[in-house]
């Protein structure tokens, strides 16, 4: 009862009222649900699952899961973010904003890591994984050596170099009191003049109706059982099972930007569904780079020696492709790459 | 929509809507050839039977849930390319400078997405309560809608809004400078019942615990809450002004925090967990912060601070009628309060006059201003100034710069200008 009381006391001083009503609604959630969803962790390590992972592991799992948009040394490619550098910039005219110049908590990067990356392909990582490439981050951080592992043991022993850079919201004192109070009505100022003018003018793009969310809905169920024949009909039995698992797997690399299969959609790269032999730059809706255009308008077919090239090195093969895609460095992720996209047909 | 249904309708518009395009083109020359106050001419819109006066319009069911007319359609939410990587994670803006009342329509609302807008059924949806609850439980889509339920009308602003002016005039239109909100009727159970559905009695004290909510798309977004704003007035909510929140705004169920900025606002929320102390989450700590000139940063700066803008005249919207008389229009808004006044000026902030306020303010929710003026033809530096119920004045960039200096990205809610010339055009300046 006196416990009651003390909760009553505090909901009261919150301001509501003490009577907490409840209806019965809902279930109990089980311990492995709660396990399943509470992936927290907390400034203290709080949460943090056990395992490690050091800085050479770390450097490859990064390269092959990150370094498509943050780049090879976490220093961040085209308008994606830097995760390195940037150290002793934040009072300067553009400050770099990086986990180790900013970031004031590592168990943030644990457990963004954790939750949201690798993009495209979110909540999939092990838990010595995303030890592993916390760990690489740190290093590129010039934070730990490179004989460094990052383990639930270790973990707080890193010290952040921002840690002590942040203080709790002072508006209601700095800012509140001087703009408070009966505002000037005339005469507020002698002269007036023109400082600054918007430099980028003309941001409003062309008037393109906003068909995207409208679409969405009406297009697939037509689209899926007008073919249904055809598509049955399309030999896939010759390539290798094995080779198409294969690839996969190397086309995780690509699922941040690109889908293939049933229900795909174009995101920042096109559908992919029976793009193998295809002539380029036709998928339905998406807009190619001028290079690629220009390309496909000559005749450029996705055979598999040109899909290969432009796989390995797309920038090289095609100059000004805004695929932003390192390339994939092996023949054998090529070759099966190429067998797992051939088997969608369009 | 069945094909069927789409087909019937074109046979019955295509005809007569070629017709009306011809006509309706001829009809305009006469009216800019005639379009003063005198008419030299009749107006065959007038004087002759027009096709929609004389034949049918469509039939009811031509669009079992209707999109607005053709005419509209570029009052539509809009992007700037440059601004993110991709359009996954990204903002898009609130056409603000063309619509006019205070309620932003579902479909124009702006979006801003971490990991794409996801597709979750009312069916496969679950919301966790858990941490230092009595009991933690799980909820169904059906189970929510079993708890009392309450409506209001919030805005939610996202903390960057404005943000891309910290270091002068940059984007030119009001879309574009401060479309990064939306102002809707809410309907959904309030935190607070969820909260003591499950007990807080293993809570203890509650002054000192926070709430951490996060969503059930791939990026997760998870934000700490204290306590006494998760008792006060935060909402789980499943509808915007009536009906069903829209995919790209968190369908089936999400957050509203009133007043603070709309990160926290977490789409397709999924857990609540009570804690004894925040996250200090990626939203919380690496973005979100407000990093002053000496390099240090504000953090947990959740409200959003009075802020207003001339939504018309402004760039999108120019004067097209010439001078005469002429409709000052624009919102103000404020999470900490209900708005009181809104001053505008035109010539820079030398002097002011008090505007009108559509309907008295409501506490974090927008508030329509009229100024109704009769323009001279001359340029005008014009700016609005709100003032909320706790006495705060809508400051200058000017004032907000010496506070916080250039690189705060997010809570910019200083006064706007838009220099209007005697063509009625308009642009994005700042004035000393």
């Amino acid at each position: 009862m006196s416990k009651f009381l003390k909760i009553a006391a505090s909901l009261a001083m919150l301001g509501g009222s003490a009577h907490a009503e409840t209806f019965g609604l809902g279930r109990e959630a089980l311990p492995e649900e709660i396990a399943a969803w509470d992936v927290a962790v907390r400034p203290d390590g709080t949460g943090l699952p056990e395992g490690s992972g050091d800085v050479w592991t770390g450097e490859e799992i990064f390269v092959e899961q990150c370094a498509v948009c943050h780049g090879d040394f976490a220093e961040g490619l085209d308008n994606w973010p830097k995760l390195a550098g940037g150290e002793d910039t934040l009072d300067h005219a553009d400050p770099v904003k990086t986990i180790g110049s900013y970031w004031p908590y590592l168990s943030t990067t644990w457990d963004y890591v954790n939750r949201s990356m690798p993009y495209g392909n979110a909540q999939t990582l092990e838990p010595d994984e995303v030890y592993a490439i916390v760990a690489y981050i740190l290093y590129s951080n010039y934070l730990v050596e490179d004989d460094f592992v990052l383990s639930n043991e270790t973990f707080s022993g890193v010290e952040m170099p921002n840690a002590d850079g942040f203080f709790v919201d002072d508006r209601p004192e700095t800012e509140y009191p001087k703009w408070t109070g009966e505002p000037c009505m005339e005469n507020c100022k002698e002269n007036v003049e023109v400082t600054m003018r918007a430099m980028v003018l003309d941001v409003t793009p062309a008037g393109e109706g906003g068909e995207a969310a409208a679409s969405d809905t009406a297009a697939p169920a037509d689209e899926v059982s007008a073919e249904p024949a055809e598509e049955a009909e399309v030999e896939v039995a010759a390539i290798d099972p094995e080779l198409i698992a294969a690839g996969e797997k190397v086309f995780k690399k690509c699922k941040a930007c690109h889908q293939v299969g049933d229900g795909a959609k174009n995101r920042v790269g096109p559908i992919l569904n029976g793009i193998v032999g295809h002539p380029a730059g036709q998928v339905e809706g998406f807009k190619y780079s001028g290079a690629l255009s220009g390309m496909a308008d000559d005749g450029l077919i996705w055979d598999e020696d040109n899909l290969s090239a432009f796989l390995a090195d797309p920038r090289g093969f095609m100059k000004g492709t805004k695929m932003s895609f390192a390339g994939l460095r092996k023949d054998d992720d090529l070759d099966a790459v190429i067998a797992y996209l051939s088997d969608f047909a369009e | 929509m069945s094909t069927k249904t789409e087909r019937t309708e074109e046979a019955m518009t295509r005809g007569p809507s070629r017709r009306n395009f011809l006509r309706g083109a001829a009809a305009g020359t006469a009216l800019i050839a005639g379009g003063a106050a005198r008419a030299a001419t009749p107006d065959p819109l007038i004087t002759e039977v027009q096709p929609w006066a004389s034949g049918f319009g469509d039939p009811v069911d031509a669009h079992p849930y209707g999109l607005p007319i053709r005419f509209e359609d570029d009052v539509i939410r809009r992007n700037v390319e440059w601004l993110t990587a991709d359009t996954i994670s990204s903002i898009n803006f609130t056409p603000i400078h063309a619509l006019d009342g205070t309620i932003t329509p579902q479909g124009c609302a702006f979006e801003r997405h971490h990991s794409g807008a996801i597709e979750l059924s009312k069916q496969d949806y679950r919301l966790m309560i858990n941490g230092l609850v009595d009991k933690p439980l799980v909820f169904t889509y059906a189970d929510l809608e079993r708890f009392p339920r309450e409506n209001h009308v919030y805005f939610c602003e996202c903390a960057a809004n404005t943000g891309m002016e910290w270091a002068g005039a940059q984007l030119n239109g009001a879309q574009f400078t401060h479309g990064m909100i939306h102002n809707m009727e809410y309907t959904g159970v309030t935190l607070r019942t969820i909260l003591e559905e499950a007990g807080l009695d293993a809570a203890g004290d509650l002054t000192d615990k926070w709430v951490f909510v996060e969503g059930a798309d791939a990026s997760s977004n998870g934000r700490s809450i204290p306590m006494e704003k998760a008792l006060d007035d935060c909402l789980i909510a499943f509808k915007a002004n009536g009906e069903a929140l829209r995919k790209e705004h968190g369908y089936p169920v999400r957050l509203v925090v009133p007043g603070w900025e709309g990160n926290m606002w977490v789409k397709w929320i999924r857990r609540i967990e009570v804690m004894d102390g925040p996250v200090e989450s990626r939203e919380e700590t690496s973005k979100y912060t407000d990093t002053m000139a000496d390099g240090t940063s504000r953090k947990w700066t959740w409200a959003m601070d009075a802020k207003s803008v001339v939504t018309s005249p402004s760039p999108q919207a120019p004067i097209t009628h010439g001078k005469g008389p002429l409709v000052i229009s624009g919102l103000a808004w404020s999470g900490r309060g209900a708005i009181t006044r809104v001053d505008v000026s035109k010539d820079g902030g030398k002097t002011w006059q008090t505007a009108r306020l559509a309907q008295p303010g409501e506490k974090m929710a927008l508030t329509r201003f009229y100024l109704d003026t009769d323009w001279n033809g001359e340029e005008m530096l014009l700016q609005s100034r709100a003032m909320d119920d706790t006495g705060y004045i809508q400051p200058t960039k000017t004032q907000l710069r010496e506070v916080r200096g250039l690189n705060s990205i997010y809570h910019n809610n200083g006064i706007q200008t838009w220099w209007v010339r005697p063509t009625g055009e308009a642009e994005n300046v700042e004035v000393s």
